[in-house]
């Protein structure tokens, strides 16, 4: 890969030898006394440039491990380190600002990144390009397609040009077809820019499609059940049969863990 | 930690190591068509502009036929001399008074001097109202302190400020200023408190994440998110603005004072010039219509539609 889109590979990764370290995480909620344990202990590293996909049952404390990683939260113990700073997250829903066109969305985002305003225009162009919307620019959030909106997200999120990526479940209220090719797409995006990705979801295959690594977490508390690197050669399909062999493996196991939960 | 062993799909091309020459080459094309028919199936399509006669037709018809009506109703109770003539005159003779204003050169005079004040008033109401509006939406001590007071403020009738404002400030411009200001401030304060705990918390929270914090947080992601809100805020707080006035100047009779709608309308009342009384209402009430249509009414729908809010009707 000859081209780096997106500038440097920050240089504070490669010493650390990650994108993120979250180690010993616990996180409760509620007041003192009647605490409801979130996250247990929760170690996982993200190497830089890695592709990795956490995996749980709804409730199982996704979000919030991803907003802790994203500095929306502090955890209640445990430390998370992600060196060169602030990480990207791309929400559920897309969260683009409805007053803003499609373009000034990712040049606010820009414009926080300290971008001089000369180059904010162009560089939003670019990163919709890289999206392939090149000519949403001017286009209003409500005159997308739930699809477009999503990879209007997904440039944002990259307009930080944070190393990190989180994203929370983003294509989960997408249409079969469309999140299919949003899965190419990302994949695609992701061999582009050499970006680390961390990606929630509770759906195994999603999870086994993108992922160089999947880590499980059980339910209540949150813990890493197990992980399974993926080997399997980009580009993949969802449909592929390797996909779909590793997938019932982790269904089996995912299954147990939620198993666990009713026999008390 | 377990690994798979991963099994070769059958498939040509998937045998060779993932280089990503093969991923542009194989995504490359079909995934761009694919994802532009897709994009072009999803987008809503764009809406038809109805054509400007029908919107007239639509818009203006009904209450042209409305006002008509009223006046026929009117020119009837004039027919069948429900009241005197001095209680009650006939359409044509106060539209005699209005023509007789304009005619003497007065009529702009009064309705300038009014709205001048008016629009005056609430500039200096929504530089006030506005940073109020975002301490007590933001801070939540000033919330509690005086959240309670200012939507009580809301519901106290200006015209009641009016024998205080007297005792303060004499029968000045500074007393018709204070009685505006205490009657707009409130609405437009509450306005935005209300548009601000409107927003969604995604947006907030979506705010934070590209880093956009404090000062530029509020500057970029809650004001925007809370105009909807704070508009309204504004057109309530011109229309209290408006009414502010509109008491004090009827009370604040002085010469020092410019004459305004208000005091037409009391100067109606002191001659028993019935007429004149009814063209100062009519003429407060033409203002009032006349900024909304003119100002407010297009804003709103401006930043409705942007934002994907509004319905085409
Ligand atoms: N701010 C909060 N206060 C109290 N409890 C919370 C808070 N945020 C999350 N929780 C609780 O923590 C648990 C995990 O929530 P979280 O949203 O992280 O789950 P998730 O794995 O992302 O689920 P989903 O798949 O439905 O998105 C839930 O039981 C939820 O009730
Ligand atoms: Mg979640």
């Amino acid at each position: 890969m000859s081209t780096t889109l997106l500038s440097t590979p920050a240089d504070e990764q490669v010493e650390a030898g990650y994108a993120a370290r979250i180690s010993h995480v616990s996180k409760s909620f509620g007041k003192a006394g009647r605490q409801q344990l979130v996250l247990d202990d929760i170690s996982v590293d993200v190497a830089p440039g890695e592709f990795v996909t956490l995996l749980g049952a709804s409730g199982c404390g996704k979000s919030t491990l991803l907003n802790l990683v994203a500095g929306l939260d502090k955890p209640t113990s445990g430390t998370i380190d992600v060196p060169g700073g602030r990480a990207a997250l791309m929400f559920q829903e897309h969260a683009l600002f409805p007053w803003l066109t499609a373009g000034r969305n990712i040049e606010l985002a820009l414009k926080m990144r300290g971008l001089p305003k000369s180059e904010r225009r162009q560089e939003a162009e670019r990163l919709l390009e890289l999206v392939r919307l090149g000519g949403a620019h001017g286009k209003r959030v409500h005159e997308l397609s739930g699809g477009m909106r999503q990879r209007v997200a997904l440039a944002r999120a990259l307009a930080q040009d944070s190393r990190l990526l989180l994203m929370d479940e983003p294509f989960a209220a997408l249409d079969a077809i469309t999140r299919d090719v949003l899965h190419e797409e990302l994949t695609r995006v992701w061999s582009e820019t050499k970006v680390s990705v961390l990606f929630v979801t509770h759906n195994v295959r999603e999870a086994v499609r993108l992922a160089q690594r999947v880590v499980l977490l059980s339910s209540r508390p949150g813990r890493v059940a197990r992980e399974w690197r993926v080997d399997i050669p980009q580009p993949r399909r969802i449909e592929d049969a390797a996909v779909a062999n590793l997938s019932i493996e982790i269904t089996e196991q995912l299954r147990g863990e939620i198993r666990r939960h009713g026999q008390h | 930690m377990a690994s798979t062993e991963t099994t070769k799909p059958s498939g040509a091309g998937r045998e060779e190591p993932p280089s990503e020459d093969s991923t542009e080459q194989r995504s490359g094309n079909d995934l761009a068509g694919l994802e532009a028919g897709l994009d072009a199936l999803e987008s809503p399509t764009t809406a038809t502009r109805t054509p400007f006669g029908r919107v007239l037709l639509g818009k203006a018809v009904p209450p042209l036929v409305a006002v008509a009506l009223v006046i026929v109703l009117w020119q009837l109770a004039y027919s069948l001399n429900l009241k005197e003539d001095y209680q009650l005159p006939s359409p044509l003779q106060v539209g005699d008074a209005i023509r007789d204003l304009w005619l003497k050169g007065t009529l702009l005079d009064f309705v300038w001097t009014s709205v001048s004040r008016g629009l005056l008033g609430f500039v200096v109401a929504i530089a006030i109202g506005t940073p109020l509006g975002l301490l007590v939406a933001k801070v939540r001590f000033v919330r509690a302190a005086i959240g309670p007071i200012l939507t009580g403020l809301q519901s106290l009738p200006s015209v009641a400020w009016v024998p205080a404002a007297i005792i303060w400030f004499g029968l000045t411009d500074s007393m018709i200023y204070a009685v505006v200001l205490l009657g707009a401030v409130p609405s437009i304060a509450n306005g935005l408190v209300s548009g601000v705990d409107q927003v969604p918390p995604l947006y907030l929270r979506a705010g934070r994440v590209i880093g956009a914090t404090g000062f530029a947080g509020v500057r970029h992601v809650l004001l925007p998110a809370a105009l909807p809100g704070y508009l309204a805020g504004l057109k309530q707080g011109w229309a209290f603005s408006w009414r502010s006035l509109m008491a004090a100047e009827i009370i604040a009779h002085s010469p020092d004072l410019g004459a305004g709608l208000g005091q037409l309308l009391e100067n109606g009342r002191t001659y028993q010039d019935m007429s004149m009384v009814l063209s100062a209402i009519l003429l407060i009430l033409v203002v009032g219509i006349a900024i909304d249509l003119l100002v407010f009414a297009p804003l709103e729908r401006r930043v409705l539609r942007s934002r994907g809010l509004l319905v085409n009707r």
